[in-house]
């Protein structure tokens, strides 16, 4: 068994349930063919990153399917490719980390927990720099002199000022 | 003593500053890049919508070759630009 991802974006002029229907034909054909469907994803309109066929939105449809072998991808691509209402897909096999991606994506594991991460990674690498920037010619400086044995008073007391220095920045920025 | 206060600046305090770039995936265990999560590849796209280099982002090699094929993937949905400008 092998695990398939078919995308495809559906003309928005149509009708909500012709949108629909179409969808709907295209599990209907991979059931026909003998494959069994793990989930259809309704993405929903969307704006396109550029223009299709003179269209600025689409409606995004994925349908997650198990099949023996990938024969049956031919014909299912031929009539995506016939179908008018269709302005593009993407057929896609899934590895098994994917397999797995998904599964937790549809528990609500994964949506959530990435995004934010990645996000916060980019705050926190990006934004406090700046107000931190007059701060660290101090408290570099203050390691330097650490190894020296005579002065560990300015270590310490330059340490406890860093944490409370940029939270004021903070607020002076919003 | 207490006049190495002076001293300070005459070392440049940038220099042994950089961070050590990681590869995310690898640090994170992150198997996967979903080529349907947009928001998430623009990360590794500069705002004319170029892949960024490895250089750069600091993926080792294995994945930046998924993310190269996730940001081609998400393009060809139009989830991404080809091209623009101003994408950030």
């Amino acid at each position: 068994m092998r695990n398939y991802e078919v995308t495809f974006i559906v003309d928005p002029v149509l009708s909500g349930e012709e949108i629909k229907t179409t969808a709907q034909a295209y599990s209907d054909m991979l059931k026909g063919a003998g494959a069994n469907i793990v989930h259809i994803d309704e993405m929903g309109l969307r704006t396109l990153a550029y223009p299709i066929n003179k269209r600025n939105s689409g409606v995004y449809y994925c349908i997650e399917f198990q099949s023996e072998n990938g024969e049956f991808t031919d014909d299912l691509e031929l009539a995506l490719r016939r179908d008018e209402r269709i302005m593009r897909f993407l057929t896609f096999r899934l590895d098994k980390f994917g397999i797995k991606y998904n599964e937790d994506k549809r528990n609500g594991l994964i949506g959530k927990a990435k995004r934010p991460k990645a996000k916060e990674k980019k705050e926190t690498g990006g934004r406090p720099e700046r107000p931190e920037r007059p701060e660290r010619r101090e408290s570099a400086p203050a390691a330097k002199t650490t190894p020296a044995p005579a002065k560990p008073a300015p270590a310490p007391a330059a340490k406890p000022a860093e944490p409370a220095e940029p939270a004021a920045a903070k607020q002076e920025e919003e | 003593m207490a006049n190495r206060d002076d001293i300070k600046f005459l070392s440049n305090p940038k220099i042994g500053g950089t961070r050590k770039k990681y590869c995310r995936f690898k640090k994170y265990g992150i198997k996967y890049i979903d080529y349907k999560d947009a928001d998430f590849l623009l990360s590794f796209v500069n705002e004319q919508g170029k892949i960024l280099p490895r250089r750069i982002t600091g993926n080792s090699l294995k994945y930046q070759r998924k993310v190269a094929g996730s940001v081609k993937r998400a393009r060809h949905l139009a989830l991404m630009p080809y091209v623009t400008d101003l994408l950030k």
